[in-house]
């Protein structure tokens, strides 16, 4: 009779523990998401701005048109999902995209969503309507579009000069939202407006940004957040001591760095971190236009001279990447096979049989023991810029380079650069969609304004649009593996390393997902909840 | 008198004529400007966009020409729109002036009330053990820069007491009220107090030796009496324009406390907006605390002369 008793009291205990268990997974409804905000973005429109500290706290306001799957952390085709969007087609040979439009989706004003909403968008980035963007950064996205036309309120049609497949993953970004036409582009930096999961209540620089759940939202059942709430805190320490203390219940992401990872872990043990590659690259930017960059050899020996391992050892306690343009596999798309990487001349494992080498190019360009070449590094003003500048100094003294740290404010940074004011600069550059067309065109093309070193080869101008057509994404990658390889191989930009970054929350939080290869596009926020 | 009153106020005006005049010309000599930040963010320049901003904002326009719009402005209670933000100027200064003021008051409350008892024991007890302890402190205080301490009393309430005095605008408690507002002001006053100390002290050492002590001791008079009564209230005098001093050198202390602390006050919002070159706040803000200070030199001027004849007769 006791044994019966024991196994009915053990029965019923699994049966507590299974029902506890599925309990504590379902999502809870309610609470608000504190999350610290590194700085003070300059306006609350994702379209005017060209940094992650607009898209975090804003893109939870919008909706796309499609998105990446929020749950999954690499960004791919097969990836995206719709959103404002219910579906979409490729017709005529590819040069059409065309999309249906959800039904019954309000603006957080009230008024209806429709396709109108999407031509204006659009016709706004492409600069093709009255009203006009302060600023326009991401214009170039949309070249190979000839214009957006509707076909009733819920149906819009991309018409492209020719086929470009990646532009749905263009789409997809957080960079990409879709904004009412009836607000405008000076109303949506100060109080935007979108169809998203949660509404914008205020924005106060410096300060605080406030979000609230939207109730009327198109996805029933979401979001499960009742709002999100940030507090600007510009001083790091500061920042990561106040998420120690439980203050907020989520570092900002993606800014943790490794050996700041490293006291979160000691003094908030329960605090669940993760690190991850943003996908920014760190390079160096040549001036080849004026004496002594115009000279390949020297150009050629100080890519020869990099040992990336020791950047990647030093700054990232060896938690980084070495690759070329495209941020390398297993976490990017496209970057090329790590046999292929090291058969770039500076990309091999013998740092010294490099720099051999490098200091014979030196030599033949008339510099030596006796004789080194004083160059002056400059960089912005901001440590994730300085430190590896620093680096870079120290790395180049062995062939027979002398470099001076020239540290510029970043208000002058890009007006120098593009007055060619530079010898050698260190530059950071981040990659909003891991895809070759937002790389490629944006940093290499010839007169592309964000092409700091007026690289220009029209061969390789060629590959980019042949690349770019191809839909079959094995044929793809094989192009873009090739181009890389010779952009590498040019010292168009060389590309140092790939940076990666820690993103800590509290162990109540659920439904966070840390994109692997873009740190632009994971912030819609509405399947995130909290266990409390 | 009254030539005295005007030649003062006709020196306050003129003053403030040159105050603006450096502050409008000195933020346009720093390299940069709101277009160009902002293109810095997007990381590219588009000459076309960039000439539509600047002519969005009017800083296309020639120098004379925009310093005769903010002045005007400015005299007319129309401070214009942060570039930033794009609210009115005065919208986005006035919140965050009591915040700053509030602390300020308190740092020189804190500097005040320790400085000054510490500085008098400091004298009396000199060569004293208490006296070498409390010039220590006092050495202490002028030496730690005020982030450091700032982030060492964030770290250790972290630490100790698993909190962290960062701001609440809307504090329910006197403990958060405290550790919102006193906590930093003990941090930004300390450099304060122990100058404050110092000075005291060696204001006091200097009075007790004067005859009319040693006549009040001989007189039977209490220490206490002789010290506080006698002895403070004419060492007192240097104190009090330390404190002055202090107080117009206090905002310097704020901004990096502001800073660490994580207050939004005007100190560390003056601070952003020269980073961001925001014209309309920086110009708007400076020139208000200008008036301010040039305003109380007036008040106290006027009042040397109600309280010295020399002055008021010397026309």
């Amino acid at each position: 009779m006791r044994s019966v008793w024991a196994l009915a009291a053990t029965a019923a205990l699994s049966l507590l523990a299974v029902s506890t268990a599925t309990f504590a997974g379902e999502p809870k409804q309610g609470g608000i998401l504190r999350m610290y905000h590194r700085d003070s973005p300059g306006n609350a429109s994702i379209h005017e701005g060209a940094t992650y500290s607009v898209n975090i706290p804003f893109m939870p306001v919008f909706n796309n048109l499609v998105i990446y799957k929020q749950d999954e952390p690499q960004n791919t085709m097969d990836n995206i999902v719709p959103e404002l969007a219910e579906s979409w087609a490729w017709v005529n040979d590819h040069k059409t995209l065309t999309f249906k439009l959800r039904q019954g989706v309000k603006w957080h004003d009230g008024k209806p969503f429709t396709s109108a909403d999407v031509k204006c968008t659009f016709d706004m980035l492409m600069g093709k309507s009255q009203q006009k963007f302060r600023q326009n950064p991401r214009k170039s996205w949309y070249d190979q579009v000839n214009d957006v036309s509707t076909n009733g309120d819920f149906e819009v049609s991309f018409n492209l000069k020719r086929p470009q497949p990646s532009l749905l993953a263009l789409l997809a970004s957080g960079y990409t939202p879709v904004y009412p036409c009836h607000v405008s582009p000076g109303d949506m930096r100060t109080h935007p407006i979108g169809t998203g999961p949660f509404k914008f209540v205020e924005f106060k620089a410096n300060e605080s940004i406030k979000l609230t759940r939207n109730t009327d939202y198109w996805r029933k059942g979401r979001p499960y957040l009742d709002g999100i709430e940030f507090t600007i805190i510009p001083n790091r320490s500061t920042a990561i001591l106040a998420f120690v203390a439980g203050k907020f219940d989520m570092t900002f992401p993606t800014e943790v760095s490794i050996p700041l990872l490293k006291d979160v872990k000691s003094q908030a043990p329960n605090a669940v971190c993760e690190v991850e590659p943003n996908n920014v690259a760190t390079n160096i930017i040549v001036n080849s236009s004026a004496p002594p960059f115009d000279n390949i050899d020297i150009r050629k020996a100080m890519a020869l001279s990099l040992d990336r391992k020791a950047f990647i050892s030093i700054m990232f306690e060896g938690q980084g990447d070495v690759g070329g343009t495209m941020l390398p596999p297993p976490n990017g798309l496209w970057g090329m096979p790590k046999e292929m990487l090291e058969t770039i001349p500076g990309y091999g494992p013998d740092v010294n049989a490099n720099r051999e080498e490098a200091r014979k190019l030196m030599q033949k360009a008339g510099y030596g023991p006796d004789k080194h070449l004083a160059v002056k590094v400059s960089t912005r003003n901001i440590p994730v810029y300085r430190d590896p500048a620093v680096i870079l100094i120290d790395q180049l003294k062995s062939i027979y380079i002398d470099g001076e740290l020239d540290v510029v404010e970043t208000a002058n940074w890009f007006p120098k650069i593009a007055r060619k004011d530079y010898m050698l600069g260190l530059n950071l550059t981040g990659n909003a969609v891991d895809d070759p067309d937002q790389s490629f065109y944006e940093n290499y093309s010839c007169g592309s304004e964000r092409n700091y070193t007026n690289y220009c080869n029209k061969e390789i101008e060629k590959l980019f649009d042949v690349q770019s057509q191809e839909t079959d994404i094995a044929k793809r990658k094989k192009l873009v593996w090739d181009i890389d390889k010779k952009l590498q191989e040019d010292v168009a930009r060389p590309i140092i390393f790939h940076a990666r970054t820690g993103t800590c929350w509290q162990p109540y939080v659920r439904g966070v997902t840390i994109m692997t290869n873009s740190s632009y596009n994971g912030y819609r926020y509405e399947d995130l909840w909290m266990d409390k | 008198m009254f030539a005295y009153l005007v030649r003062r106020l006709l020196l306050m005006l003129v003053t403030l004529f040159g105050i603006s005049i450096v502050i409008f010309f000195l933020l346009r000599i720093v390299p940069g400007n709101i277009v160009d930040i902002l293109f810095a963010a997007a990381g590219y320049v588009d000459p076309a966009d960039k000439a539509n901003l600047e002519k969005e904002l009017g800083i296309d326009q020639p120098l004379i020409l925009q310093y005769w719009h903010w002045i005007s402005g400015f005299l007319r209670g129309d401070f214009g729109y942060s570039y930033v933000s794009e609210k009115p100027a005065l919208q986005e200064i006035l919140p965050r002036i009591p915040i700053t003021a509030r602390l300020a008051g308190l740092a020189l409350l804190f500097s005040a009330s320790i400085g000054i008892p510490l500085g008098v024991i400091s004298a009396v007890k000199q060569g004293s053990r208490i006296d070498y302890a409390l010039r220590v402190v006092s050495l202490s205080g002028l030496s730690l820069p005020s982030f450091w301490l700032g982030l060492l009393v964030l770290t250790a309430s972290v630490a100790w007491f698993g909190q962290m005095p960062i701001f609440n605008p809307n504090p329910q408690s006197f403990g958060e009220a405290f550790a919102t507002y006193c906590i930093p002001a003990m941090v930004v006053g300390f450099r304060s107090s122990a100058l404050t100390m110092r000075i005291t002290r060696s204001s006091m050492l200097e009075v007790l030796r004067q005859d009319y002590i040693r006549t009040a001791r001989a007189k039977g008079a209490s220490d206490a009496a002789v010290n506080y009564h006698h002895a403070l209230k004419n060492a007192i005098l240097p104190v009090i324009t330390v404190i002055g001093i202090e107080a117009a050198f206090l905002i310097g202390g704020l901004i990096v406390t502001e800073t660490v602390f994580n207050i939004p006050g005007v100190a560390r919002f003056l601070v952003e907006a020269i980073r961001w070159r925001d014209y309309p706040i920086v110009q708007n803000l400076v020139m208000l605390i200008a008036v301010v200070v040039v305003s109380a030199n007036f008040i106290v001027d006027m009042l040397y002369a109600v309280f010295d004849p020399r002055i008021r007769y010397t026309d």
